[in-house]
C-alpha cells in the first residue's frame, strides 16, 4: 500500500519508456538530427499528433474517468492556440515592420510601429486598430500565461454555471456543444478582434529564430510536444491513481452516492473540468505553431466530436487508450484524407478514399460503440487477462436521472 | 434528553399528491429506531428530506446541539454534518475494489485539494481492515465490489456508512434479499452501531424489526400513525386497520 | 452648279412651306412671344411657356419638347420658328412646327438654334409634365407621376395642382393629391401651407413621406466667431470635446472654414523633417533621436524658428481658437416653424414605424419559431418521449431536403413535386429511422451517452455520403409559384407566403402530434412504454415495436421538416448540422417530454434570436452567440426547461 506511485502504476513507466524510444527514433530519422528518413513535414505531423494525444488524455480524464462527455475541449485547445498565435503573429509582424521601417530617413516612433503592425495584421478584416484582447500580445510571458488562464477561466465559469444547476449527462454534452458553437460563431465574425475567419497565420515562423531552418524547429517542437505529453501523462496518472481517482470514478458511476458520502460532486467536477481545459489549452498552444495556421473552423463542434471519437476508439477509462486512439485515428485520418491510399475500383464505381474516409470513420465508430466499448485499449486486457466487471447493462456514465427506472421499481 | 434530529410539521406535495403530511419526528443520540408503514406511506420521501434530496414545502428539520437547519444545506453538506444513508438497492462502486470503496468513505477531509494531496497512510489501512473484518469482507478487500454477492454488497454499504462515522444512520430496507444468516449478521451490525450513534431503520419485514428490538414509528399517508414498542403498536387498532383492514 | 440649283429649288419650296408656317396658330402664338423666347432668360420666359402650355393647341406639347431638346430653330430673315434636324455639318432638314411635314433642306447659315439654358429647360419640362399629367392615356399619366416622384422639382407643384382637378381616375387622383402634399412640404409657397402639409402626414408610415421629411431635418456643422449669427435655424449647439464632437473635429472644422490656420499632421511633419536633414541632424536634434513625438516636436519647432518650415499652431493657440468660436449644427431649412413641424411629424411617424417594425419582427420571429419547432418536433419524440439522443436528426432533415430536390429533378411541375416530395420524404426518413433504431439504437437503450456517440458516427457518415452523392455545392429546392411573393401589409410589414406555409405546416404537425399521442393506440402504447417498459410489456405491448415506430415517426417528421426548410434555404450536406444544436436547445429549453414545452421553447428561441438580431442587425453570427449564452444562463434558472415535470417523477 505504501509502494511508490510508479511501482503501483507500471503502465506509466512503460508508457514513458515507449514515448522516449519513439522520440529518440524520430530524432535519429529526422532531417535535422540524423538520417533524414522522415521528412520535416512528417516530423511536424508526428509532433501535432502528440499534441492531439495530450488533449485526448484530457478528454479521457474528463469523460472516461469523471463521466462528463464534454463536447467543448477542442474549444479550449483552440483557445490555447489563439493565445500563443497572437504573440507569434504580433512579434513576427513587428520584426518585419521594424525591418522595413529602419530604411526610412527618420527612425519610427513606437506608436508608428504599433500602427504599422496593426495595419499589417488587421488589414484583411478592414481594420488597423488593435482590439483590447490584444493588449498583452507584445509580451510572450503574458500570452503564455493566457494560454493557461483563458481556457481555465472559461472552463471555470462555464463549469460552475453548468454543474451548479446539476446539468448532467446528455444535457451537459449538448450544453458544452452549444458553448463551443457560440465561441466558434463569435470568432467567425470579423469584429471579434481575432481576424474573423482568416484566423491567425504564419505561426510556424518563430520570431527571433528566423535563421533557424524549419527542419530544426520542427524537431524542437516535436521534443516539446513529447515532453508535454509525458508530463501530462504523469500528471493524469497521478490524479487518477489515488483516492481522487476513486472519487471521480465514483462520480462517473453513481453521482448521487458520492454526494451522500459527503463529497461535493460539483467541486470535483469543476476541478477536473478546469484542469483538463488547461491541459487542452497547453496542447493547443503546442499544436498550432506546428500547424502554422488557426482559424475558427478548428473550434467548430465537430472537432470536439472527433476528440470523443478518438478517445472512444482508443478505449476510455484508461489513459494509454486515449493516447493510442488519438494517435491511431488522427494518423490514419491524415493518411486517408491525404490521398495516399490507393482507390478501390469496383468496376461500376471507384472508391476514392478522400471522399469515403469519413463514411468509413463514422461507421467504424458506430461499430466500436456497439461491439467494442473498451476500444483498442481493450485488446491489452486480452493480453493481461483483465476483465471488466459485468455491469449487467448499467450505464458507464453518470446517473441517468431518469424517473423511468425508479417508477418501475415500485 | 436533547434530540439529535428534530423534524417538525413537514409537508411535501408531488403534483397534487401529498407524500408527506405534517410529519413530526425526533430521535436522540445512541438510539435505534425502526420505521414501518405500508407502501406509499412516505418512508423513502422522509429519508430524502432529511438527506437533502427533496425540499419540503413547509416545516423544519433541525440538527444537532446547535439546532442547525438541514434545509439550507445540500446533500454533501448534510452528509459531512454527520448524516449517513444506506439506499434500498445496494449502491456501491462496482468498478472499484472493496478497499477503495471503504477508503472513499473514511472520515477525512472531503475537499478536492486535500483528497488530491492525500496519500494512503498506515492508520487508514488498519482502520479499513478493521471495518472489513467487522462486515465480514476481510478476505475480499482486493476484489472488485461488483463481483460480490448481493448480501455482501449490502454489508459493504453498511461498512461504508460506518467508515463515514456518522452521528445519524438512515438505513433503507437493509435486509431485503438476504438469507436468514445474513439477516442475523445485519441485525447485529445495526444494534452494535446504535450503541454509539442514532440509527433509523426503514423496514417492511416485521420479523426483522422484532429482532431489532427497539422503538417503532408507524407511518401512514405521510404522517405518524403510532409510536412505541413493536408490541404496543401492533396492538394499536389504527395500525391493524391500515395493515390488514380497510 | 448642282449645289446652287438645289439651293434655289429648296428656297422655292420654302416659300410654299413658309406660307403654311405663317398660317398655323402655333406659329402665331410663338411669334407673339417672340421677344421673350429670343431672350430666353429664366426670369422672363415664364409667360411664354405659360402661353404655350395654356394654349390648348395640339402642337404645343411637341414644340415644348423640341425646344427643350434644342431642336427648335429660328430663321434669322423672318423670325419664323421651325423644327430642324441636322443632315450634315451645315445643312438642315426643316420641319413644320404645326404639321410635322418636312419642308426641305436648307443651309444653316440663315438659321439660329434656340439654346435654352438649364433653368429654362427645367421650366419647359415642368410645363411638359402638365401635358403628360393631362394626357388622355392612363399609362402616360402614371408614368408622369412616377417620374415626378423619382425626381421632384418645384415646378411640378403647379402642374400637379392643375392636373388634380381634372383627373377622372380615382386611384390616380388619390396619388396625385398625396404627391401634391409631398411636394408642398418641400416647395410650398408659404410657411403655413408647408406646415399644414407636414402635419397632414402625421403617423403616415410611407417611405415617401420620410424621404420628403428627412431632407428638411438635414443639418450641417457650422462654426462662427463669437455668437451664433442671427437668423440661423440651429439644431443643436456643440461643445468641443463632448459627446462625439472631439476637439480635433472642432479644429478641423475651423480650418475648413478658414477660421483658423491649419495644423501640420504627423505625416507632414515627418516629411518636413526628412526634407531638412543636414549632417545627420534636423534642427539641432540628431536623426537617431527622432524616434519619439516629443523629439520631433522639438526639431520642428527649431526649424520653424529658423523659418525653414511654416509654423504650426501650438497647443495654446489651438485651445484659444476653440474658445473663440461657437459650434453648432444648422438646418438647411431656414424656417424654424417648418423644422419643428417636421420633427414633430417625424417623431409620430417613427413611433408608428417602430410599432410596425415590432409587428414585422414578431412575424419574422414567429416564422423562425415555426422552423425550429418543425425541426425539433421529431426530436421531441425521440429525445423527449423516448429519452434517446439522436445526433443524426439533423441529417434526417437534410435527407428530407435532398429527397425534395431529387423529386424536383424528376417531376418538373413544382406544385406536384412538392405534393409528392412531402410523403416521400416522410417515407424515406421513416425507413432510415427504423433501420437505425433496429441496427444501432436498440442495443444502447440504457446507455444515453453511447447512443449520442453512435448517432454522431452515423451523422458523420451520412453527411459525407450526401457530399459524395450530391456534391458540395448548394442544390436549389424551388417553391411553386403560388408560394412566391409576400403578403404585404404596409411599407414596413410584409411576410412571405413561404413562411406562412411553414407556420401552417408547424401547426398541422402540432395537431398531428397531439392526435397521435392522445387519440391513437400508438400514442397510448408509446406513453405506456415510456413510463414503464416492463409493465407495458407484461400487458401485451411489444416495446420493441413501439420504440421502432416512434423512432420512425420522429425521423419521418424530420424529413418533412427538411422539405420545408429546403424551400427557403439552400440544400447542402451541412443543412442538418445548422439546425441540430438549435433543435436540441429548443427541446431542452422547452422541457423534455412535453410537446407544449417544445412549442414554447421554439417560440422563445425564435423571438430571442430575432430580438437580438434587431438590437445588432449587422451581425447575425454574434446574435447566435448571444442567444446560446442566454440559453446557458436560462438553464441556470430553469434547469428542466420552461415546462418541467415536477416532484418525484422528475427524478434527480
Amino acid at each position: 500500500m505504501t509502494r511508490s506511485f510508479l511501482a503501483r502504476n507500471p503502465s506509466v513507466l512503460i508508457f514513458i519508456a515507449c514515448l522516449a524510444l519513439f522520440t529518440l527514433a524520430v530524432t535519429l530519422m529526422s532531417e535535422a538530427g540524423g538520417s533524414g528518413a522522415i521528412s520535416t513535414s512528417f516530423v511536424k505531423t508526428l509532433g501535432k499528433t502528440l499534441c492531439l494525444c495530450l488533449v485526448a488524455l484530457a478528454m479521457d480524464l474528463v469523460w472516461g474517468y469523471t463521466g462528463i462527455l464534454s463536447l467543448g475541449h477542442m474549444a479550449f485547445f483552440g483557445l490555447g492556440g489563439y493565445m500563443i498565435g497572437m504573440w507569434l503573429m504580433y512579434a513576427r509582424t513587428e520584426t518585419i515592420v521594424t525591418a522595413s521601417m529602419s530604411n526610412a530617413a527618420i527612425p519610427p516612433t513606437d506608436q508608428e510601429i504599433v500602427d504599422a503592425i496593426g495595419t499589417q495584421i488587421f488589414g484583411v478584416v478592414g481594420g488597423s486598430e488593435f482590439p483590447p484582447v490584444w493588449a498583452f500580445a507584445d509580451s510572450l510571458w503574458m500570452q503564455l500565461a493566457l494560454v493557461v488562464l483563458v481556457p481555465g477561466l472559461l472552463a471555470l465559469v462555464f463549469g460552475w454555471l453548468a454543474f451548479r444547476s446539476r446539468v448532467t449527462g446528455v444535457y451537459l454534452s449538448i450544453l458544452t456543444q452549444a458553448m463551443t458553437l457560440a465561441l466558434a460563431l463569435y470568432l467567425f465574425q470579423n469584429d471579434s478582434g481575432l481576424r474573423g475567419n482568416n484566423g491567425l497565420s504564419g505561426l510556424q515562423n518563430i520570431p527571433g529564430l528566423t535563421g533557424m531552418p524549419q527542419s530544426v524547429l520542427s524537431l524542437w517542437f516535436f521534443w516539446a510536444s513529447a515532453f508535454a505529453l509525458g508530463a501530462g501523462y504523469l500528471l493524469c496518472a497521478w490524479v487518477v491513481s489515488g483516492k481522487f481517482g476513486s472519487v471521480i470514478r465514483g462520480i462517473r458511476d453513481d453521482e448521487a452516492r458520492v454526494r451522500f458520502l459527503g463529497y461535493s460532486v460539483e467541486g470535483y467536477k469543476l476541478f477536473v473540468f478546469t484542469l483538463t481545459a488547461v491541459i487542452a489549452g497547453i496542447a493547443g498552444a503546442l499544436y498550432y505553431p506546428q500547424a502554422g495556421i488557426i482559424n475558427p473552423a478548428e473550434i467548430a463542434p465537430i472537432a470536439s466530436i472527433y476528440l470523443a471519437v478518438w478517445v472512444a476508439i482508443g478505449g476510455r477509462g484508461r489513459l494509454y487508450g486515449a493516447v493510442i486512439g488519438a494517435a491511431f485515428v488522427s494518423l490514419l485520418s491524415t493518411w486517408f484524407t491525404g490521398g495516399q491510399v490507393p482507390s478501390v475500383p469496383l468496376g461500376f464505381y471507384t472508391v476514392d478514399w478522400v471522399d469515403w474516409w469519413q463514411v468509413l470513420l463514422g461507421l467504424s465508430f458506430v461499430l466500436v460503440t456497439l461491439f467494442a466499448p473498451q476500444g483498442i485499449g481493450g485488446l491489452f486486457d486480452l493480453v493481461t487477462g483483465r476483465r471488466p466487471p459485468d455491469r449487467h447493462g448499467a450505464d458507464l456514465g453518470p446517473d441517468k436521472g431518469s424517473f423511468r427506472e425508479r417508477e418501475a421499481e415500485q | 434528553m436533547s434530540q439529535l434530529l428534530e423534524v417538525s410539521g413537514v409537508s411535501v406535495t408531488f403534483d397534487g399528491f401529498k407524500a408527506i403530511n405534517n410529519l413530526s419526528f425526533s430521535i436522540g443520540d445512541a438510539e435505534l429506531r425502526a420505521i414501518i408503514g405500508p407502501n406509499g406511506a412516505g418512508k423513502t420521501t422522509f429519508m430524502d428530506i432529511v438527506t437533502g434530496k427533496t425540499r419540503p414545502d413547509e416545516g423544519s428539520v433541525l440538527w444537532g446541539e446547535m439546532s442547525q437547519s438541514l434545509l439550507k444545506m445540500n446533500e454533501s453538506q448534510i452528509a459531512r454534518a454527520g448524516v449517513g444513508r444506506k439506499f434500498q438497492r445496494p449502491t456501491v462502486f462496482e468498478d472499484q475494489t472493496v478497499y477503495a470503496n471503504l477508503a472513499m468513505a473514511l472520515k477525512k477531509s472531503r475537499s478536492p485539494w486535500s483528497v488530491l494531496a492525500s496519500r494512503p497512510s498506515e492508520a487508514d489501512r488498519v482502520r479499513i481492515e478493521e471495518l472489513a473484518a467487522e462486515i465480514g469482507l476481510a478476505d475480499a478487500l482486493r476484489r472488485k465490489s461488483g463481483e460480490l454477492s448481493h448480501g455482501q454488497k449490502q454489508w459493504l454499504e453498511i461498512g461504508m456508512l460506518l467508515a463515514q462515522e456518522p452521528r445519524l444512520l438512515l438505513v433503507d430496507e437493509p435486509a431485503a434479499g438476504m438469507t436468514l444468516a445474513e439477516r442475523e449478521h445485519t441485525t447485529d451490525l445495526l444494534k452494535e452501531a446504535a450503541k454509539t450513534r442514532a440509527v433509523v431503520v426503514v423496514e417492511h419485514d416485521m420479523e426483522f424489526v422484532r429482532r431489532l428490538d427497539c422503538r417503532v414509528t408507524v407511518l401512514h399517508e405521510g404522517s405518524v400513525l403510532a409510536e412505541g414498542s413493536l408490541d404496543h403498536v401492533t396492538k394499536n387498532q389504527d395500525v391493524i386497520d391500515v395493515y390488514l383492514g380497510r | 452648279m448642282t449645289k446652287y440649283l438645289l439651293a434655289a429649288l429648296a428656297a422655292c419650296m420654302l416659300c410654299v412651306g413658309m406660307a403654311a408656317a405663317q398660317d398655323s396658330p402655333i406659329q402665331t402664338l410663338l411669334q407673339e412671344n417672340r421677344e421673350l423666347i429670343e431672350k430666353s432668360s429664366r426670369r422672363t420666359i415664364g409667360p411664354a411657356i405659360d402661353a404655350l402650355r395654356d394654349s390648348g393647341l395640339p402642337a404645343a406639347e411637341t414644340v415644348l419638347e423640341k425646344w427643350r431638346d434644342k431642336d427648335l430653330w429660328q430663321r434669322e430673315s423672318d423670325g419664323l420658328f421651325f423644327f430642324a434636324e441636322k443632315i450634315d455639318r451645315d445643312t438642315l432638314q426643316l420641319i413644320d412646327i404645326a404639321t410635322g411635314d418636312p419642308l426641305g433642306e436648307v443651309p444653316d447659315d440663315d438659321m439660329d438654334q434656340l439654346k435654352p439654358n438649364s433653368g429654362v429647360r427645367g421650366m419647359i419640362a415642368a410645363a411638359l409634365v402638365q401635358f403628360q399629367l393631362q394626357s388622355p392615356e392612363r399609362r402616360k399619366r402614371i408614368a408622369a407621376l412616377n417620374s415626378i416622384q423619382r425626381d421632384p422639382e418645384p415646378e411640378h407643384l403647379d402642374a400637379l395642382r392643375a392636373a388634380v382637378e381634372d383627373e377622372p381616375d380615382a386611384t390616380i387622383r388619390t396619388r396625385e393629391e398625396r404627391l401634391l402634399r409631398l411636394l408642398t412640404i418641400s416647395y410650398g409657397a408659404s410657411e403655413e401651407t408647408r406646415i399644414e402639409a407636414i402635419r397632414s402626414f402625421s403617423g403616415d408610415t410611407g417611405v415617401d413621406v420620410r424621404a420628403a421629411l428627412n431632407p428638411l431635418l438635414a443639418t450641417s456643422r457650422q462654426a462662427a466667431e463669437g455668437d451664433i449669427p442671427e437668423g440661423e435655424n440651429v439644431a443643436r449647439k456643440l461643445r468641443p470635446g463632448q459627446e462625439d464632437f472631439t476637439k480635433e473635429d472642432a479644429y478641423s472644422l475651423l480650418v475648413s472654414k478658414d477660421l483658423a490656420p491649419a495644423r501640420i499632421s504627423r505625416a507632414d511633419k515627418r516629411a518636413a523633417l526628412e526634407a531638412n536633414i543636414a549632417d545627420g541632424q534636423v534642427g539641432g536634434v540628431p536623426v537617431e533621436h527622432l524616434n519619439t513625438e516629443a523629439a520631433r516636436e522639438r526639431a520642428y519647432a527649431s526649424l520653424a524658428e529658423a523659418g525653414t518650415v511654416p509654423p504650426t499652431a501650438t497647443e495654446a493657440e489651438f485651445e484659444a481658437a476653440l474658445d473663440a468660436h461657437v459650434f453648432y449644427d444648422r438646418y438647411a431649412e431656414l424656417s424654424e416653424a417648418v423644422t419643428d413641424a417636421a420633427r414633430g411629424t417625424l417623431t409620430s411617424i417613427t413611433t408608428r414605424v417602430g410599432l410596425s417594425q415590432a409587428l414585422d419582427l414578431s412575424l419574422d420571429a414567429l416564422s423562425l419559431a415555426s422552423i425550429y419547432f418543425l425541426a425539433a418536433i421529431g426530436l421531441a419524440i425521440t429525445f423527449g418521449v423516448m429519452g434517446v439522443i439522436n445526433m443524426a436528426h439533423g441529417e434526417f432533415i437534410m435527407m428530407g431536403a435532398y429527397t425534395g430536390y431529387v423529386v424536383q429533378q424528376l417531376v418538373p411541375d413544382y406544385t406536384i413535386s412538392i405534393i409528392i416530395a412531402l410523403p416521400l420524404a416522410f417515407a424515406v426518413t421513416f425507413a432510415a429511422g427504423v433501420a437505425m433504431e433496429r441496427l444501432v439504437i436498440r442495443w444502447l437503450y440504457s446507455r444515453p451517452l453511447e447512443t449520442l456517440l453512435a448517432t454522431f458516427g452515423i451523422s458523420i457518415a451520412l453527411q459525407q455520403l450526401a457530399k459524395n452523392i450530391f456534391g458540395t455545392q448548394a442544390r436549389p429546392l424551388t417553391s411553386p409559384d403560388w408560394l412566391d411573393g409576400a403578403l404585404v401589409l404596409s411599407d414596413v410589414v410584409s411576410i412571405s407566403y413561404i413562411r406562412i406555409a411553414i407556420f401552417v405546416l408547424a401547426l398541422v404537425f402540432l395537431a398531428i402530434f397531439l392526435f397521435i399521442m392522445r387519440r391513437t393506440r400508438l400514442g397510448l402504447e408509446l406513453r405506456a412504454v415510456t413510463q414503464n417498459p416492463r409493465m407495458a410489456a407484461s400487458m401485451g405491448i411489444n416495446p420493441d415495436r413501439i420504440n421502432m415506430l416512434a423512432f420512425g415517426l420522429g425521423s419521418g417528421i424530420a424529413g418533412i421538416a427538411g422539405v420545408a426548410i429546403g424551400l427557403y434555404a439552400k440544400v447542402t450536406s451541412e443543412l442538418g448540422q445548422d439546425y441540430i444544436v438549435q433543435s436540441f436547445m429548443t427541446v431542452v429549453v422547452g422541457g423534455v417530454g412535453n410537446i407544449w414545452g417544445t412549442l414554447l421553447g421554439a417560440t422563445m428561441i425564435g423571438f430571442l434570436q430575432k430580438g437580438i438580431e434587431w438590437l445588432n442587425p449587422s451581425n447575425t453570427l454574434a446574435a447566435q452567440t448571444y442567444m446560446i449564452i442566454f440559453i446557458i444562463i436560462f438553464i441556470q434558472f430553469r434547469p428542466r426547461g420552461i415546462i418541467a415535470l415536477k416532484g418525484r417523477a422528475a427524478g434527480d
